[in-house]
């Protein structure tokens, strides 16, 4: 052999993380950090010693999320520049977003919503091109739909964040706040996370039924904008006001997300299971043993953050009304949710279930998520029973 | 009889068996399934309703039923406990089997693994590598490290185990998960209402329904001071102080002493310009027989005060009993001599009507009362303040009432002042107002002074002989009675009017005359009622010293149809009165939530752990790796196995590449060097 045993063992050392991080890498950390310096700098009467802390963990939290993901920072930076035009378009007057072109018709959050939603309805239907025809031009396509209307629904979600403090400096508030709001964030984090494993796993072939999902909540979102005028500007009631609806209310729908893609994955786990091996249709489902991997991680994903969320929720309810549980139907259903998923992880875990009925199970989880998410509508109300005395 | 000797066996398996039952899994899914299944009973079924409520609702056979499988308060049901306390035995067992096998496994790197096990695994690889075991060694601890694994070597005479793994944490966060649930089950049991249950059903406390002051409560409704966990809540209001709090329990309540005194020195409320409450904050000051002097504290929403392990929260604001000076104004009466009340909110006011006595029970007083204006021309919604209002039940001798909210000062209404008064009989419904217009000064007078001339059936007479005497004297010679005809009638359509409004004439004309005619007797009438009316309006004016001589103005006509419709509607209106609102003092009380729960940090400290635990089991991989060497004539016999724990999927192809990583490292296969 012409290597010298010294040569041949460098070229198997591991790089160190650090040494793998390209150029647009660093840059990458730097722009955020930027972004965060410029926020703690700019806005310090906005937010409180919590507030500031969370400013510094999401900081953190996207420079890894963009290191470890790379399509993450292409998409962050898209949503930056396009919400920063948003933003400067609108100046100081909230009156703009019906005179002004670009907001009226781009990116105002309104407008920018509608974007999103008919994106994903496309994408939708192309990914559902892409399953039949096999083409992967069409599949390509509806991914680059999928992106994009991600980025617009992310892009709607800060133009709005910008709009509540229009609407007047003392309402303004984080936009995840009314079933309005968190039906964007959940649309945007399923997507994300379906995106995510799109690309760990390379197939396009499970983002029909992903997507179907979306635009079931699309649907549910439109109707709600249009019939009864969802998506206007209210202000918080002073229970919300608190920073744990900034970890709270996301981590919840990180979880929601997972376990709605695990459903649909499960959907198409009976779908694929019963189809004739070799035909064209088997041929062009996803695999099974991938679909029952993927289920698993993100019932898993899932799992961990709605533990996260549930319990941050219980500190919240401790701090606004002196009890961390009080078995009302929005923390019952919550322990429902997170007992049923546990139950599954068991199955699967330690007696070892697969295929079918986990898939089946993994689809009934999202009835139980969707009862868990209708009693959060009214979310958090302080109407405790009070006895009136004259007190003494 | 069975010998000692087989009964000390026998014992342990006995033993052995009941934990195996309580550590399986079958049992803790059940379980866990059972809790969630069982939880859903509570959020379908409204919990802790009065008991008349489920006896409507079900019927006296299913709510007996209910009852006794305790549906009504599933949470702290002895069966729901039961199923919860068999989950956190059943979960304990599992620890108290698995824990020390997992503790293990972290430390231990199985370096005695035989041939055939290591053979068993699905990932592995055998070669003879051309080299003496020296040289091959150092390239797999090499690659192990690189790969993050930590490498332990254990020599068995003729060949030797390089046992590697990584990612052994993973073990803990099962620990970690599930003491996580017992502590917190513990830790929620400590702070739950099971005692209290038990005192109750073993008649050592009685829960009160009545509706009385705390220092009428007989001491069986009263609980320890000393009572470790508790959360219960109480009004106070602005200027008074309370050293108790009420425990809501089914359809009463149970009082709850606390070792200090809590003063409500001054209660504040913000709103935005949409009339919501935006913020709320009470100033408290706690007396207690332990500080030298009492200090004061600040709390808000989400910002408590938290005082020797008692919580104080702001929960809700309600009135505190502001003074209100009240106006009553007869609305029946031909009498216009008002009734002049001074009462507080929450206080009852005993008043004598037409129709009986009357009780009016002061309910609330609003300061603001902010409400959207729809309005074309501006983009956007407006909001307008109304000012002070305040809500009064009337509850007549049989027990039923209606419930009026009035506005202390007349409202803008398309460029005229309406002082407005709501009334429903049922909260339910939402409230219709009665608009009675003001009159120049802004004051009800001229409305009232009108309402009372209608009701006047001499003057009425009177005005109708007047406004008939100059079109009737051509016919009254020929039939005088048909005058007289016409002036009762007047007469009779003024009552009528004035008790049942427009309704009550048409009404009369539905039962009287022929369908084919209803609308013209119907527009005669109105036209009549319309002239009457008109002449005694005129009359009110002429009193007013007002001269219409010219033309009445457009503010007095449009007067004049304002009173006409209000005068109208007092039928459904109900009250035999309007109260107004003329002065008040204005008082507010604070709703404060107070709980002692002292379970809170344990329960923390298992959400801690349960955090650490779920991340650790899912996100930290535990992989392991096998390398059993065994040199013969200067050639090596490697064997290389290996295993992902939960993760085989990913783990399979991280073997795979390490296969090949060890491949080009030992040479066993000339291949291009892998990419950088």
């Amino acid at each position: 052999m012409s290597v010298t045993q010294q040569q041949m063992m460098q070229g198997f050392e591991k790089p160190s993380f650090w040494k793998t991080l390209s150029w647009f890498d660093w840059i990458w950390a730097a722009l955020v950090i930027a972004g965060g310096i410029y926020a703690y700098r700019n806005l310090p009467h906005l937010m409180d010693v919590y507030e500031i802390a969370i400013l510094a963990g999401s900081t953190l939290a996207l420079i890894t999320l963009g290191w470890r993901w790379k399509p993450a920072r292409a998409l962050s930076l898209a949503v930056v520049i396009i919400s920063l035009f948003g933003i400067s378009r609108y100046g100081t007057d909230l009156g703009l977003a019906e005179q002004d072109f670009f907001l009226r018709f781009l990116v105002s959050s309104q407008s920018a919503v509608m974007w999103m939603s008919a994106l994903y309805v496309m994408a939708t239907v192309a990914y559902f091109a892409h399953l039949l025809s096999g083409s992967d031009f069409v599949g390509k396509v509806a991914s680059a739909m999928t992106w994009s209307a991600t980025t617009m629904g992310l892009v709607g979600l800060m133009v709005r964040w910008r709009e509540t403090y229009l609407v007047g400096a003392d309402v303004g508030y984080i936009p995840v706040s009314n079933l309005y709001e968190v039906f964007i964030l959940f649309s945007i984090i399923t997507a994300l996370v379906y995106l995510y494993y799109e690309g760990r796993y390379r197939t396009r072939a499970m983002g029909a039924f992903v997507l179907l999902v979306i635009s079931a909540a699309v649907g549910f979102l439109l109707w709600y904008s249009f019939d009864r005028g969802a998506h206007e500007i209210q202000p918080l009631v002073p229970a919300l006001q608190s920073y744990w609806m900034k970890i709270h209310v996301p981590a919840n729908f990180v979880g929601y997300g997972c376990f709605a893609l695990s459903a649909m994955l499960g959907v198409a786990y009976l779908i694929a299971a019963r189809a004739r091996p070799g035909s064209t249709l088997a041929r062009r489902l996803p695999d099974l043993d991938l679909l029952d991997d993927v289920m698993y991680k993100s019932i898993a994903l899932g799992f961990a953050f709605f533990t996260l969320a549930t319990i941050l929720g219980a500190l919240w309810a401790a701090e606004a009304w002196g009890g961390y549980w009080s078995w009302d139907p929005k923390e019952t259903w919550a322990l429902i949710v997170w007992l049923n998923y546990a139950a599954w992880l068991h199955m699967r875990l330690t007696k070892g279930w697969r295929g079918v009925p986990m898939a089946w199970w993994a689809i009934i989880g999202l009835f139980s998520q969707d009862m868990d998410s209708g009693m959060r509508r009214n979310d958090v109300d302080l109407s405790g029973n009070v006895i009136l005395i004259s007190a003494g | 009889m069975s010998s000692p000797a087989a009964s000390t066996r026998a014992a342990p398996s006995r033993a052995h068996i009941l934990l195996e039952f309580l550590g399986s899994m079958n049992l803790a899914i059940t379980l866990l399934m059972a809790v969630a299944v069982a939880s859903v009973i509570g959020t379908v079924l409204k919990q802790n309703e009065p008991y008349q409520n489920y006896i409507i609702k079900f019927g006296p056979f299913w709510f007996e039923v209910f009852e006794k499988l305790a549906l009504y308060d599933v949470y702290s049901a002895g069966w729901f406990l039961f199923i919860l306390g068999f989950l956190v035995v059943s979960t304990s067992v599992c620890i108290y089997r698995n824990a020390p096998t997992m503790l293990r496994s972290i430390t231990h790197f199985r370096t005695h693994a035989g041939l055939n096990s290591l053979r068993a695994f699905h990932n592995r690889q055998e070669w003879v590598v051309p080299r003496p075991e020296a040289e091959v060694t150092p390239q797999l601890a090499a690659m192990a490290r690189t790969h993050g694994y930590r490498l332990r070597s254990q020599d068995h005479g003729d060949h030797r185990i390089h046992a590697a793994m990584k990612g052994s944490w993973n073990r803990l966060g099962y620990v970690f998960t599930h003491a996580a649930i017992v502590i917190i089950c513990i830790g929620g049991l400590v702070d739950g209402n099971v005692p209290l249950k038990l005192k109750e059903s073993s008649g050592q406390i009685q829960v009160e329904t009545r509706d009385i002051p705390a220092s009428q409560v007989p001491a069986e409704s009263w609980l320890s001071v000393k009572n470790p966990s508790f959360r219960g809540s109480v009004t106070i209001a602005e200027g008074t102080s309370a050293n108790l709090a009420f425990l809501q329990l089914r359809d009463g309540y149970l009082v709850q002493p606390l070792p200090f005194r809590i003063e409500l020195k001054d209660f504040r409320i913000e709103h935005y310009f949409t009339g919501q409450p935006k913020s709320f904050e009470s100033d408290l000051v706690i007396h207690d027989p332990e500080l030298e002097e009492p200090f004061e504290s600040t709390i808000a929403v989400n910002h408590p005060l938290i005082y020797k392990g008692y919580a104080i929260y702001q929960a809700s604001f309600n009135d505190g009993g502001s003074k209100l000076n009240i106006r009553a104004w007869p609305l029946l009466a031909r009498e216009l001599q008002p009734h002049d009340i001074e009462s507080a909110v929450f206080q009852d006011v005993k008043v004598t009507s037409p129709r009986g006595p009357l009780t009016m029970e002061l309910t609330d007083f609003k300061l603001y009362n902010v409400n959207p204006v729809e309005d074309d021309d501006a983009s956007g919604k407006q909001f307008r303040n109304y000012g002070p209002s305040f809500t009064y039940k009337l509850r007549d001798e049989t027990g039923a009432a209606r419930e009026y909210e009035n506005y202390m000062s007349p409202v803008e209404f398309e460029g005229r002042s309406m002082f407005i008064s709501g009334v429903r009989t049922t909260p339910a419904e939402p409230f219709r107002y009665l608009h009675i217009p003001a009159d120049g000064k802004y004051s009800l007078e001229r409305f009232l002074k009108f309402n009372a001339l209608l009701r006047d059936q001499e003057r009425v007479r009177q005005l109708a002989e007047e406004t008939t005497r100059g079109s009737f004297d051509q016919l009254t010679l020929e039939r005088p009675e048909l005058r007289q005809e016409v002036i009762e009638n007047m007469v009779h359509l003024v009552g009528l009017f004035t008790q049942g409004g427009v309704d009550a004439i048409l009404e009369q004309v539905n039962r009287s005359a022929p369908e084919e005619r209803r609308t013209q007797v119907m527009d005669a009438y109105l036209k009549v009622l319309q002239t009457i009316l008109g002449e005694l309006y005129l009359e009110l004016l002429a009193g007013e010293g007002i001269d219409f001589s010219p033309g009445m103005s457009e503010t007095d006509a449009r007067f004049f149809d304002d009173s006409l419709n209000a005068i109208s509607s007092l039928g459904h209106y109900g009250a035999p009165f309007f109260a107004q609102l003329t002065g008040f003092e204005h008082l507010q009380a604070s709703g404060l939530q107070i709980a002692r729960a002292p379970g809170k940090n344990v329960v923390y400290l298992g959400c801690a752990l349960l955090t650490l635990g779920v991340f650790l089991m899912f996100y930290v991989r535990h992989s392991r790796l096998w390398f059993r060497v065994e040199e013969k004539d200067g050639h090596t016999r490697l064997l290389f196995a290996g295993t992902g724990h939960r993760h085989e999927r990913d783990f399979a192809e991280e073997f795979t590449r390490l296969r090949s990583e060890l491949e080009q490292r030992l040479g066993i296969v000339d291949r291009p060097a892998p990419r950088p």
